[in-house]
């Protein structure tokens, strides 16, 4: 008997002691780790499938491009190519791959790896799933010897300097049979990133090993972490507990709600968002023919501009946006400092004189004081936004508002993101949220606008929102496509802009700010890109990650493992505590029974 | 009874078979160009989209996609998430387990706490014990879910993780790892549990309640057994039929997991995963995780409705 309950007693004694043995030896030698939360799904780490911003951004770390992004001011600077020039006609590219780049296995990086997948996104369709635009004007990919790479293309191009694809190595890929079904997987992943993927759970987390051979030198620490958060309140909160190090894409109010945290420094960047609402301008088919039941006043560039004038930009990102945004023109955020847009003729906010471009233009208020434009129609439109975002919400009843005081009735509907999208293609809506993130080469966002991007007949082929086809808009944006010099190129793009902004076939509102927060009492510092002003998360390549440094004193145990052998305890106490009243009870009624 | 067999199961996969088709034609309402919703926000060409379209099939006539779905899926292949180029069925296979521990462990003791709490309860009608357990399970089942988790996960402070189901550091062995999960599970298990129990509790309480004036339990008193026994001996195991059917109707909807459970503490199961899903669209995914769930509720369905016939002979009689 004594003997049986010694050993009940130490076996309990194991259990509740074997977390602290684990944990503990698991601290002593543990490796300086970087946790980050996301908040968005990793779809694929396959980096020629991988669409989500969570997947390219891993990619970034695992594979190098030609050429990277400054971490100052983004410009092109040394990729996997250290060199490169391009012909008089600007049709032929040649680019160097020094000696000396490793593949995480060893085995060099060369030309032939870049050729290899440049020519497997122009020869299989699946595999220009993610990126395919960038090497859909190419002509042929020539690896001339091991350092030599030479791109032709059927037409200049403007983002050869900026070609967003991860070069993958082709004695692993090569062996690879369908691009669809790869997973890319299997640990160790061979890439040529500061980080090599270690551990992969999908919807959980994935982990990565520094990279001590990288050709930039090897980061600072030795593992990087990511999981995912549903929520960002449930991010926020990871961070406050110390779970996390690193969180991004707060909104106000969780942003404020760290101010005064012990060990959290906060970062408020400029970001490379903006959000907008689109005019229905007259939405039509890529040959013209009109589409939708847009209003027909916005066809008329004084509603349109009316508009403009009557919204206040600045109420909108004090109220809305907590004060961190900032003013709308262009849609080139002023984080791109060379393209953005500062309006020769800026529509100050002026209800007054807003009225009285209408009055002029012969939109007469009727008894109800609603506008009726010549035609007899009375000027109600309908608003919507995404039931997904609280911005659209609140910032349309600032519209409904606003528009009032101008004499147009605004019914505002939140309806979902795929109904939206879907009123958007068919051009039935009047005037709707909208927003983008921009690239630091303004070739994509400004194409949006084209006449080409309007839908074909049935509806499809377009990526515009806007509908907005205006020739000489048109002709501005073929000059800075095939424009070669910077300042020429810079002068197109703030014209086009500009022509945009006065026709106003939507209304950019403003530049939301990237919000971010870190625990600064594990990690000293970040680089931001751009510096300064600039994120540590979702940036154009992979420094904020590479770059970060650890806190001297990063030695104090981390809330997870206080908190896990606590809350085990915890719960083994509960368990214990609760069964031995259970039994309590059981054994009562009983001993009643037995007299 | 084989013959009752027969037809219930037939009834079953005529009602599967029902979900599959309705699965389809349900999704192709849902407004919105799953390409398009696919590629928003980045550069791609016309081309490229048309490429797209042409792979996943959706560029075909309505008809013939609902043949190439309908014969796939009497295959048991429900094809290929869109969004996670990855098949279906091994995405929902992946996050089955997780929900399938959580709401199954959150369900059996919410049933245990509920079917007590209603029987104390009903025999002691009235007390103040009486009002005070079913006024706070009737406060919490009407608590949204989503704030009573968070308000859970603040309270608690460092002790229990805020999300997900394991730590990316915790050692590889099985004992760390089953207690990293079982430590992450705490606050949803206890958040679900909060919600749920008030249903058990007050249908318990109910048909108890029912029971409590019969004859037989006058008989019992009669003998002079003590009150005690009277309940747990006579009363209890009358009253458990309608419970039992309630238990088994909500094992059904295990399977579905508890979505806004998963999405505040980020459990990576089948609730969030058709969250996403519809939120995508992704298709293909949102038909195999409607099937699933349909199916799992179908199946329960017959299971409670033989399990009734076992336990009420009045029913084997009908």
């Amino acid at each position: 008997m004594g003997i049986r309950r010694f050993g009940a007693v130490t076996a309990a004694l194991a259990v509740a002691l074997l977390p602290t043995p684990t944990t503990g030896a698991a601290q002593a030698q543990q490796p300086v780790t970087l946790r980050v939360a996301i908040t968005q799904q990793v779809d694929s780490l396959n980096p020629f499938l991988s669409v989500f911003q969570a997947g390219t951004e891993v990619g970034r770390l695992m594979y190098d491009y030609l050429t990277a992004y400054d971490v100052k001011d983004q410009h092109p600077v040394e990729g996997l190519a250290d060199r490169w020039e391009s012909s008089e006609d600007r049709l032929t590219w040649t680019f160097h791959v020094p000696e000396g780049k490793k593949w995480s296995d060893g085995r060099p990086i060369t030309a032939g790896d870049v050729a290899f997948t440049y020519d497997l996104m122009m020869r299989d369709e699946v595999a220009a799933t993610a990126n395919g635009s960038f090497t859909a004007d190419f002509e042929s990919v020539t690896a001339t010897d091991d350092r030599t790479v030479v791109i032709r293309t059927k037409q200049p191009q403007a983002t050869m300097l900026a070609l967003d694809v991860p070069i993958v190595p082709e004695h692993v890929w090569s062996q690879v049979s369908d691009i669809a079904e790869y997973r890319n997987d299997q640990t160790p992943v061979v890439g040529s990133g500061p980080f090599v993927l270690s551990e992969y759970r999908a919807n959980e987390f994935i982990r990565l090993k520094a990279n001590k051979d990288y050709w930039r030198g090897a980061p600072k620490y030795d593992e990087l972490t990511f999981t995912y958060y549903k929520t960002v309140d449930g991010a926020v909160q990871a961070l406050t507990k110390g779970e996390v190090d690193l969180v991004n894409r707060m909104g106000p109010a969780q942003f404020d709600s760290l101010a005064d945290e012990d060990g959290i420094t906060r970062n408020k960047a400029q970001g490379r968002r903006f959000n907008e609402i689109v005019i229905n301008s007259g939405a039509a088919t890529r040959d013209g023919v009109p589409i939708g039941d847009g209003h027909p006043a916005l066809r008329d560039v004084v509603v349109r501009r009316a508009i403009a004038k009557a919204i206040d930009l600045d109420a909108i990102i004090e109220r809305v946006n907590g004060g961190y945004a900032q003013r709308g023109t262009g849609p080139i955020p002023p984080v791109f400092a060379d393209y953005h847009l500062e309006p020769a003729t800026p529509h100050p906010y002026d209800p007054a004189a807003a009225n009285a471009d209408l009055d002029r233009a012969g939109y007469a208020r009727g008894a109800d004081g609603t506008r009726v434009s010549p035609d007899g129609r009375r000027l109600e439109l309908r608003l919507l936004g995404h039931a997904s975002r609280a911005y659209d919400e609140q910032a349309g009843e600032f519209v409904k508002r606003s528009l009032a005081d101008l004499g147009i009735v605004v019914d505002v509907q939140i309806v979902s993101d795929n109904q939206l999208n879907e009123a958007g293609t068919a051009g039935t809506f009047d005037l709707q949220f909208s927003g983008w993130g921009t690239n630091p080469d303004p070739d994509f966002i400004l194409s949006l606008h084209t006449c080409g991007q309007r839908p074909n007949a049935d509806g499809k082929g377009g990526t515009t929102d806007t509908f907005f086809c205006d020739a000489e808009y048109d002709a501005l944006y073929a000059q800075q496509r095939a424009e070669f010099d910077p300042a020429k190129r810079r002068e197109l793009v703030e014209r086009m802009q500009q022509r945009f902004y006065d026709q106003v076939p939507a209304l950019v509102l403003g530049y939301d700010n990237a919000l971010e927060a870190y625990r600064s009492d594990k990690f000293a510092s970040f680089p931001v890109q751009p510096d300064p002003g600039g994120v540590i998360m979702a940036q154009n390549g992979m420094w904020g990650y590479y770059g970060a440094t650890p806190a001297a004193a990063a030695g104090e145990p981390s809330g997870s493992d206080t908190g896990l052998v606590l809350g085990v305890v915890g719960g083994a106490l509960v368990v214990l505590v609760g069964g031995a009243w259970l039994v309590a009870r059981r054994r009562g009624p009983r001993a009643e029974d037995r007299e | 009874m084989i013959r009752h067999l027969a037809a219930k199961v037939g009834g079953a996969l005529v009602s599967l078979l029902f979900v599959v088709a309705l699965g389809f034609l349900l999704f192709r309402v849902i407004p919105g160009d799953p390409v398009v919703a696919m590629t928003r926000g980045r550069p791609v060409t016309g081309d490229q989209l048309a490429e797209l379209r042409a792979r996943l099939g959706v560029d075909k006539p309505l008809r013939e996609q609902f043949v190439d779905y309908l014969g796939a899926a009497l295959r048991g292949d429900f094809g290929t998430s869109y969004v996670y180029s990855r098949p279906v069925l091994e995405l929902i296979g992946e996050r089955l387990w997780p929900t399938v521990l959580l709401t199954g462990t959150a369900t059996v003791l919410a049933v245990v706490l509920g079917l007590w709490l209603g029987i104390r309860g009903a025999w002691r009608r009235g007390s103040r014990s009486d009002r005070v357990s079913t006024g706070l399970a009737l406060a919490q089942w009407a608590m949204p879910t989503f704030w009573l988790g968070m308000l859970l996960s603040l309270a608690t402070g460092d002790l229990f993780p805020s999300g997900g189901m394991r730590y990316p550091d915790t050692p590889p062995d099985f004992l760390s790892q089953a207690l990293d999960v079982a430590h992450h599970m705490v606050l949803p298990c206890l958040t679900m549990i909060a919600v749920v129990y008030a249903q058990y509790l007050l249908v318990m309480r109910s048909s108890l309640l029912e029971e409590m004036h019969a004859d037989y339990l006058t008989t019992a008193r009669a003998k002079g057994l003590r009150d005690d026994l009277v309940r747990r001996r006579h009363a209890v195991p009358n009253a458990l039929l309608p419970t039992v059917t309630l238990v088994f109707l909500h094992l059904g909807l295990v399977v579905s997991g508890a979505i806004t459970v998963e999405t505040v503490f980020s459990w990576p199961g089948l609730g969030l995963l058709t969250y996403e899903a519809l939120t995508g669209p992704d298709l293909p995914l949102l038909q195999g995780t409607f099937v699933v769930l349909a199916g799992a509720v179908i199946t329960m369905n017959v299971a409670a409705d033989l399990l009734y016939r076992v336990l009420d002979p009045r029913v084997r009689a009908a």
